[in-house]
């Protein structure tokens, strides 16, 4: 007699915990029933990020790539789980080297990105980046596990907090993902999944007067609309390819601040 | 014509000894000196001591709206004889309660080496004219309580009305008569490490007999770097004028790892002159359990439970 | 009310508090009884037959054997590094260099405390230090340096960076493990093979570390180390399958390298001596200017090249700061470096300490007024008892000459302009210390001050991403930060 596996019920991952929509609903994708986010699930993605800002923004940059780190080392062990709700082995090798690449440059952008600017007069002028804060992210469709971590990595390392959403058809990879980054030392709320319907959440997370940027990466067709919707709190714009691996996608996420200061006795 | 002064010889002023440079404080570097201080591992018989003087520094507390006769005849209870199985382990310094009950406590220590400390000057806040705080503690000492602890004028301070801060310190300590002062800066209101400084040195300048971080209303109650930066203060005023000030962490401190490292702190930094009940003491109530049950570890060398300690 | 109530306990001060021995338990570690070379991935005999002792310098107790490398070793070292540079670890994909570098970088935290023992028990230094500040540092080194590995188009935009190829590293014996993490993870971050031969006092982090580098399964051939006295450094240096050569310790060593390379093209970096000034201003937080000051020069007992051996105190607050210090240094605890309560370890070897007592008794001989608190030395081991000399002339040679050891001259200034004169009269520009609350001072003396490091109300502060290194007799090239792999690699604009 073959024995009855425990079958997985694919839930959110919000604020470092896993709960169901508030609204108890479910759509079907890739054969399962998988969490269909609603509006005020996405609200309280939102909260949840802005509240793990300030920590994961005032950690050192070395403490982030370390954190970053290790997501790669629980990623590696769960190789074959991811490699099973994507493309293969291909897809999430890469997507693991990919977390390692921008680990390695936590602790390195302020050298590349900022300055120390030559004013004319006595004054020690300084621009230093900094972390925009709660960004929102649609996931591309494709590829469902690389697409999604080259347009997270980015948006993490430099020290913002994120509410992504998933692939609409192919969200098994994202959740995936969840657990690898719950069981790493990636601080809860830091990253936050909604599962659902793109033309439900897209707009809510767009025109949300507490987010600070969105990555319209995976938007597609409805990309005007939300641009539109962004516009009501000067939302940083962000769009870039599923594919693209650079120290200025990060810095596309980033302020920068210039600071004064006289030289004297 | 005016004829120039004649200079004192070796042009020195004959001043009195007066208040140490006020100064600033870096806060990075306090903080990580209170660090590595804290890092110090004590062990076998100097940890014994040190729990041993722990207890005998302790200003058991209760401070509660709810706080009743009963309940303050219980923790006196407890005061003096904090462990009933041990009979080496000392009474504690003395017993920190509401003005009310005052009497209550008196009566329950009577006999004992334990002290009557009564918070007042409109305990927690402070934000009451002078004369009923001053009225208030005069009603404690009359009463037999053998130390009050003040609050400075916060609101006052942090506007920048540093006389009359310093006015109510100096009258609340003619209103003491011969009952000791401690004065409660709430630190944690305070907002900078400086602020801390410039407090400890009015107070002392003003005659408090201890400075005192919290009342334990507000958080952060007392911490290491805090607690340094105190006592620094008590150091320079010594170093200035000799007078001895004693130092007093209130709040927050709950376990005996961390009465050893305040006790560190302290010896590090003035000596083995202050560590004596005259002049530390630590503010505390669950305190106290938590050195019993180490004392009774490092004597048995087995981990305790809560069960078999008396909660009063 | 019962007995116990009334009985009187008496309520003196404490009349002592000895903190009784704490001592990091040292079975954590395992020696063998002799380490060999490690070359090409494997423990090789010396060629030269010799062997020579390992010792604790706390205890005089020999630790281990390990090889005396004569010319024919090095040249099969670096044989090896060319080999492994050749076949594979130059044309490997960059983030899998990375990767073995992240391993390492893991692998030095997961065994950070045997290390750190190993560390205290070789050189001397108190374990408080290597487990707090050696180790964690080593490790972020490899961290940091790892992630520039695949990184470097965007350290040097358009000038297409390439490795150099051998690299032959001497380094000393203050920070051993920690040196070590500075040479070799710039060096393979960019492509490199290495050579690197520890200080003959203390080899046995860097051995260790061989097998660390087993444990990551990095390439046989990359990270060879040879150990043995100046010898083994010279013959390194003289060999002419090296590329570059970086080299750490003394500015006597370093400038008779300086010769030796002369014409030869091999690049070149020196980080030497220093005899760094300590600043402090009338207006600084005092106690904490003194605990700057306690760390300049009495961490791992002032065998530190920036440390602040220099006080340059203004003259309005000189007796407040002198006898703030002599106040301080009574709390300074001195014994067995394995004990987690010692502040000051043993000094590194017998050699080093006659150089430090000699030095010492110069000062007294040449008018400097000395100060020791009191302090019990133990009778086995090299100690020396923190000093501190007033009355120093700035030409007494305590003033002068780098002394490596817990020895503090205090000198005055009046005004900014003096202080940077006399901080600026060495020929040495290792490091500087500036203590002020004024944030325009702070930047003026950062701008006027000769040094590669200058520290603001704080000392002796390192991290993988602040390039570090020293004007005119104190080297040349800078390590950590993105300015540190520059010496690693070569450049298409051939600068």
């Amino acid at each position: 007699m073959s024995r009855l596996p425990v079958k997985k019920t694919y839930k959110l991952y919000i604020g470092g915990a896993f709960p169901r929509s508030e609204s108890g609903r479910t759509y079907e994708a890739e054969g399962q029933n998988v969490a269909r986010a609603s509006r005020k699930d996405a609200r309280d993605a939102v909260v949840a990020a802005r509240k793990a800002v300030s920590g994961w923004a005032g950690a050192t940059a070395y403490n982030r790539g370390q954190v970053l780190y290790r997501l790669a080392e629980m990623m590696e062990t769960r190789a074959g789980d991811l490699g099973a709700v994507c493309s293969g082995k291909r897809e999430v090798e890469a997507a693991i080297d990919r977390v390692v690449w921008y680990a390695g440059w936590a602790d390195k952008l302020a050298q590349v990105i900022g300055s120390s600017n030559p004013v004319s007069g006595p004054y020690f002028d300084f621009s230093i980046p900094e972390p925009t804060g709660v960004v929102a992210v649609l996931a591309p469709e494709e590829p469902a596990l690389g697409g999604l971590i080259s347009r997270l990595a980015p948006v993490i390392v430099g020290g913002n907090a994120a509410v992504v959403v998933a692939s609409e058809a192919h969200p098994l990879a994202a959740l995936e993902l969840a657990e690898a980054l719950a069981t790493s030392d990636v601080p809860g709320g830091v990253v936050n999944i909604l599962t659902g319907l793109r033309e439900e959440l897209a707009p809510t997370l767009a025109g949300h007067m507490d987010v600070n940027a969105i990555d319209l990466t995976g938007a597609d067709g409805a990309a005007p609309e939300l641009e539109r919707l962004a516009a009501d709190n000067v939302k940083r714009v962000v769009h870039g390819t599923p594919n693209e691996q650079s120290p200025w996608t990060i810095s596309k996420f980033l302020e920068i601040k210039t600071v004064w200061h006289p030289i004297g006795q | 014509m005016a004829q120039t002064p004649v200079l004192p010889r070796g042009f020195e002023l004959p001043l009195e000894p007066r208040l140490p440079r006020i100064g600033s404080v870096d806060a990075v570097a306090l903080e990580e000196r209170a660090a590595t201080l804290a890092k110090r591992s004590i062990k076998k018989d100097s940890k014994l001591k040190a729990y041993d003087l722990a207890v005998r520094m302790m200003d058991l507390t209760t401070l509660e709206g709810a706080d009743t006769p009963g309940k303050v005849a219980a923790l006196c209870s407890k005061a003096m004889r904090p462990d009933p199985v041990d009979r080496s382990i000392p009474p504690v310094a003395a017993v920190c309660v509401y003005p009310n009950l005052v009497p209550t406590a008196k009566l329950r220590l009577e006999g004992s080496d334990v002290k009557v400390a009564s918070v007042a000057t409109y305990f927690p806040s402070g934000q009451a004219p002078l004369d009923v705080k001053v009225t208030e503690v005069r009603e404690v000492v009359a009463a037999g309580a053998d130390e009050v602890d003040m609050v400075i004028d916060r609101g006052a301070f942090l506007s920048g009305r540093y006389a009359k801060v310093y006015d109510e310190i100096v009258k609340v300590k003619e209103a003491c008569g011969a009952a000791h002062l401690k004065v409660i800066l709430e630190t944690g209101e305070l907002g900078t490490y400086d602020n801390v400084r410039r407090a400890s040195l009015l107070a002392m300048a003003a005659g408090a007999d201890f400075i005192k971080t919290s009342t334990g209303k507000v958080n952060p109650a007392a911490t290491l770097p805090v607690t340094l930066c105190m006592l620094e203060a008590i150091r320079d005023v010594y170093d200035e004028t000799g007078r001895i000030v004693g130092m007093k962490p209130a709040g927050g401190i709950r376990t005996a790892k961390q009465a050893i490292q305040y006790l560190v702190v302290l010896h590090e930094t003035l000596g083995l002159r202050w560590l004596t009940p005259d002049l530390f003491r630590f503010g505390a109530s669950s305190l106290l359990n938590d050195v019993l049950m180490q004392i009774r570890k490092q004597k048995t060398g087995r981990y305790q439970s809560p069960d078999y300690f008396t909660i009063d | 009310m019962s007995e116990l109530e009334t009985r009187h306990s008496p309520v003196p001060a404490l009349t002592e508090w000895d903190y009784a021995p704490a001592p990091e338990a040292r079975e954590i570690v395992q020696l063998e009884k002799r380490y060999g070379l490690f070359i090409g991935g494997k423990f090789l005999k010396p060629r030269s037959g010799e062997w020579f002792a390992s010792v604790s310098p706390s205890s005089e107790e020999t630790l281990a054997e390990v090889a005396q490398a004569n010319e024919k070793d090095v040249d099969v070292a670096v044989k090896a590094a060319r080999a492994a540079f050749d076949d594979g670890w130059s044309k490997l994909a960059a983030s899998e260099r990375a990767k073995y570098l992240f391993r390492i970088a893991r692998l030095l935290q997961e065994r950070s405390r045997e290390l750190a023992v190993l560390e205290s028990l070789d050189g001397g230094k108190p374990i408080r230090e290597s487990r707090d500040v050696d180790l964690p540092l080593a490790a972020a080194h490899f961290f940091y340096y790892a992630g520039w590995a695949d990184k470097l188009e965007y350290a040097f935009p358009a000038r297409k960076p390439k490795p150099v190829g051998v690299a032959g590293q001497i380094i000393p014996w203050n920070f051993p493990l920690l040196m070590l993490a500075w040479k070799i993870a710039p060096a393979l971050a960019c492509g490199n093979t290495v050579v690197l031969k520890p200080a003959e006092t203390t080899p046995l982090t860097a051995l260790f570390f061989a097998d660390i580098c087993r444990q990551a399964e990095l390439p046989p051939g990359v990270v060879n180390i040879v150990t043995g006295d100046g010898s083994a450094g010279a013959a390194l240096v003289k060999h002419a399958g090296v590329d570059k050569i970086a080299f750490t310790g003394s500015t006597e060593v370093g400038k008779a390298i300086q010769r030796e390379l002369a014409g030869t093209g091999k690049k070149l970096t020196l980080e030497l001596g220093g005899k760094a000034a300590n600043i402090i201003f009338d207006d600084a937080a005092l106690d904490q200017a003194v605990e700057g000051i306690v760390n300049g020069i009495y961490f791992n007992q002032g065998h530190v090249c920036c440390a602040g051996s220099r006080l340059l105190v203004q003259e309005s607050i000189y007796e407040a700061t002198v006898a703030k210090l002599k106040r301080r240094l009574e709390t300074l605890r001195l014994g067995d470096p394995l004990d987690k309560n010692t502040d000051i370890g043993a000094i590194n070897s017998k050699m080093q300490l006659d150089k430090i007592t000699e030095l010492v008794e110069s000062g007294k001989q040449e008018g400097a007024e000395i100060y020791q608190p009191p302090c019990r030395l133990p009778e086995k081991g090299y100690w020396f008892a923190p000093t501190v000399f007033t009355n120093v002339a700035q030409s007494y040679r305590i003033a002068q000459e780098e002394i490596f050891g817990p020895v503090l001259s205090v000198l005055t200034f009046r005004t900014p302009e003096e202080a940077v004169e006399k901080a600026n009269n060495t020929p040495y520009g290792l490091s500087a210390g500036v203590w002020t609350e004024k944030g325009s001072r702070i930047l003026w003396m950062a701008d006027k001050l000769r040094a590669g490091v200058v520290w603001a109300n704080t000392f002796n502060r390192f991290d993988p991403a602040s390039p570090f290194g020293g004007y005119r007799e104190s080297g040349f090239g800078r390590e950590g930060g993105r300015h540190g792999l520059e010496p690693y690699l070569t450049f298409e604009d051939a600068a």
